[in-house]
């Protein structure tokens, strides 16, 4: 494999990684004030469907975002309702989200554009366009650096940088400030918040809030940015993967860039099967590399290396005592 | 003293959650611009209008029985097992394994071979997840999950392989006719008139029937029952009683993988007779909206099954004659996940406060 080939893989690699990288901090914030969300993939899913849809007939791709973030919020709306105010299981609700998504993206889109449950293909300015980041042409013939700065760092589009951007946002947001901490309370011990006078129904439906903003971020680019229009099940189990993810990173920001990065570079190996056959030297089946995050987290998950804890509130619904 | 009489939450909150689950699909139907009335006419028409549209109906109910009792028997262990998809899956490969590798007589060993087959392969599938909440704590939500992935590379990656038949699909060869399992064709054939003609139902049916009553004993009348109701009911209080939470983890895991895998004998044995990619088409998670809705009652998930079968079959008659497309149906098993399961406190929570309100004045009345 040659210098412009890895590069090339790189730049895949980041591309795939973005979606990844959103759903997982969405899941992050989520998980970290104790509501499991199963239902990354739907709101992923409704999102790139909507996102789609409304940037088809408007033309406009930011319009589209809105809408695709809309829609997500929609679904974590749901979620909220029936996790937190009703007190329901939080992952049978995820399971529903998810069904939801996959069944009513795919009726709407038929009976919208009656093109077999896709969207029209989308051009111009009703997709996000890469940006050629300032003196990447003039410094691209710059040994080394040069071509890494122009294949790799320069000519993405925009939300490739908000996502990668996010991840100190996060870890500052939760890290640093007064919401951050109470949401991270909230996930361990909720009682506690609820007696020092802090809403835990507030701070987590704000949680579940975030982590729609963030899901209606990452189905938005994978139908206008990674490619250019909805097809049914687009997200292709990408939320799963995200959530091996936030597993994989024990629900720390950073952690979560690096376990997306390693995911994201694992799903660009399976799309250049040829590349991993010249360096490897045998074929390597390409749905074994699409399932390996998912082995990979079960052996972390089995102790082998270092230890999964999540949440210790994760999943219960808050009871105020009476 | 329960707030609520039995019969209103085992028959008025499951029939509350399926009215409001087709009231929105009934809105859904309407903002699409097809006629609901219309459309859940042909849906009965095409699903029990026909002793063809029965044939499938009930062979769409035999996989959601074998899923849903999965679920279900999981669910009194208060373990949530979302593998049904991968563990059928699994269970498809050992059918297709015995039927193709070992030479039976007759038929009626081997659909006792391959149900064996089934079960051990669907159970062996659900053991690691198992194995993993008992001993390490990881949610057994979160490794099904992925195992039905894997599942799904495993699949794909013996049917490209080794069990491969020749030509371009990626399927495994027809089984032998010695193998394959008579369906209600062959068996409710009277000379003049033949029922269910063309139609997939099969023997797999009453086996199926039979698993319900076998998982209802096995739940109520048996000490084993007894020890999963009670460890799903409290974890401590049956620590403290000398039950052993790996114990029933694993064995209610292993219970519900086999009877996932079982799934199997109907779709790969009795249908396709042989073994294709994706041959569970999703039964795998009905089997959640089945458990949610049959309240893990073996009885209970019957009628389920019976109900998802036929909106099963009348999705496909929809699909057919109208512009409403199959999906439509995994939107109404979102409804019934989201209000059974999810939700089910927004409907339980008013009407407890209804009889509430009722016992109250009725007993006012009396000291009146």
């Amino acid at each position: 494999m040659d210098f412009a080939t890895l590069l090339q893989m790189l730049d895949a690699t980041l591309r795939l990684a973005t979606p990844l990288l959103l759903a997982c901090l969405a899941g992050l914030y989520s998980e970290r004030a104790g509501i499991f969300d199963i239902g990354l993939e739907g709101k992923m899913l409704a999102a790139a469907f909507l996102s789609a849809a409304i940037a088809a007939v408007s033309g406009s791709v930011w319009l589209g975002l809105l809408a695709g973030i809309g829609a997500s919020m929609i679904l974590s709306a749901v979620h909220g309702l029936a996790s937190i105010t009703f007190r329901g299981n939080q992952l049978i609700s995820g399971v529903a989200i998810n069904f939801l998504a996959a069944g009513l993206t795919v009726v709407i889109a038929q009976s919208w554009f009656a093109q077999g449950g896709r969207t029209p293909q989308l051009t111009g300015d009703a997709r996000f366009n890469p940006i050629q980041l300032p003196l990447a042409e003039t410094l691209q013939d710059v040994p080394i650096l040069g071509p890494i700065y122009y294949e790799l760092i320069s000519g993405h589009t925009i939300l490739v940088y908000v996502a990668l951007l996010m991840v100190p946002l996060t870890w500052w947001i939760l890290f640093r400030t007064r919401f951050g901490l109470r949401l991270r309370a909230v996930g361990e011990n909720p009682a506690a918040v609820d007696t020092a006078g802090v809403s835990v129904i507030w701070l987590r439906f704000a949680a579940v809030g975030i982590c729609g903003i963030l899901c209606g971020i990452a189905g938005a680019y994978l139908a206008t940015a990674l490619q250019a229009g909805f097809v049914k099940d687009m997200s292709a189990g990408r939320g799963f993967i995200a959530l091996a993810a936030l597993i994989f990173a024990k629900w720390r920001p950073w952690y979560a860039l690096y376990a997306c990065l390693l995911f994201g570079f694992l799903q660009a190996m399976s799309l250049r099967s040829d590349v991993i056959e010249g360096v490897v030297g045998f074929q390597v089946n390409g749905q074994f590399l699409d399932v390996l995050p998912y082995i990979l987290t079960v052996v972390i998950l089995a102790g082998f290396v270092g230890k999964a804890i999540p949440p210790r509130a994760g999943g219960e619904p808050y009871v105020k005592e009476r | 003293m329960d707030v609520m009489p039995k019969w209103a939450d085992v028959v008025l909150i499951p029939v509350i959650s399926i009215l409001l689950a087709a009231i929105l699909s009934a809105l859904v139907i309407l903002a699409i611009g097809e006629n609901p009335w219309e459309a859940l006419k042909l849906m009965v028409d095409g699903a029990l209008g026909s002793t063809y549209g029965w044939g499938y109906t009930l062979y769409y109910a035999t996989n959601f029985i074998f899923t849903g009792l999965a679920v279900a028997i999981a669910f009194h262990a208060r373990l949530f097992n979302i593998g049904g998809e991968g563990q059928a899956l699994i269970g498809g490969l050992g059918v297709a394994i015995i039927c193709l590798f070992i030479p039976w007589p007759h038929w009626t060993f081997a659909l006792l071979g391959a149900a064996i087959g089934a079960a051990l392969f669907g159970a062996a599938w659900a053991a690691i997840p198992a194995f993993l909440q008992a001993k390490r704590g990881s949610h057994v939500v979160i490794t099904t999950i992925m195992f039905n992935f894997i599942a799904a590379a495993v699949l794909n990656y013996f049917l490209i392989g080794a069990l491969k038949a020749p030509g371009m699909e990626p399927a495994t060869a027809k089984f032998p006719e010695a193998t394959h399992l008579p369906s209600f064709q062959d068996m409710f054939n009277f000379g003049e008139t033949t029922f269910f003609r063309g139609a997939p139902a099969n023997i797999t049916f009453f086996v199926a029937l039979a698993a319900c009553v076998a998982l209802w004993a096995l739940i109520w009348k048996t000490r084993l029952g007894y020890e999963i109701r009670s460890f799903g009911h409290s974890e401590t209080a049956a620590k403290y009683a000398g039950i052993s939470p790996t114990k029933i983890i694993m064995v209610a895991m292993l219970i519900s993988g086999a009877l996932a895998g079982m799934m199997a004998i109907n779709n790969v044995q009795g249908e396709a007779e042989r073994l294709v990619l994706n041959a569970v088409e999703g039964a795998g998670f009905i089997g959640i909206a089945v458990a949610l809705m049959g309240r893990s009652h073996p009885f209970g998930v019957l009628l389920a099954a019976l109900l998802f079968g036929f909106l099963y079959q009348g999705g496909a008659e929809l699909a057919l004659w109208t512009s409403i497309p199959r999906e439509l149906i995994i939107v109404i098993q979102a409804l019934v996940i989201l209000f059974t399961g999810a939700l089910d406190n927004m409907v339980r929570m008013p009407l407890e406060r209804l009889f509430l309100s009722l016992r109250r004045a009725k007993n006012d009345g009396r000291t009146v």
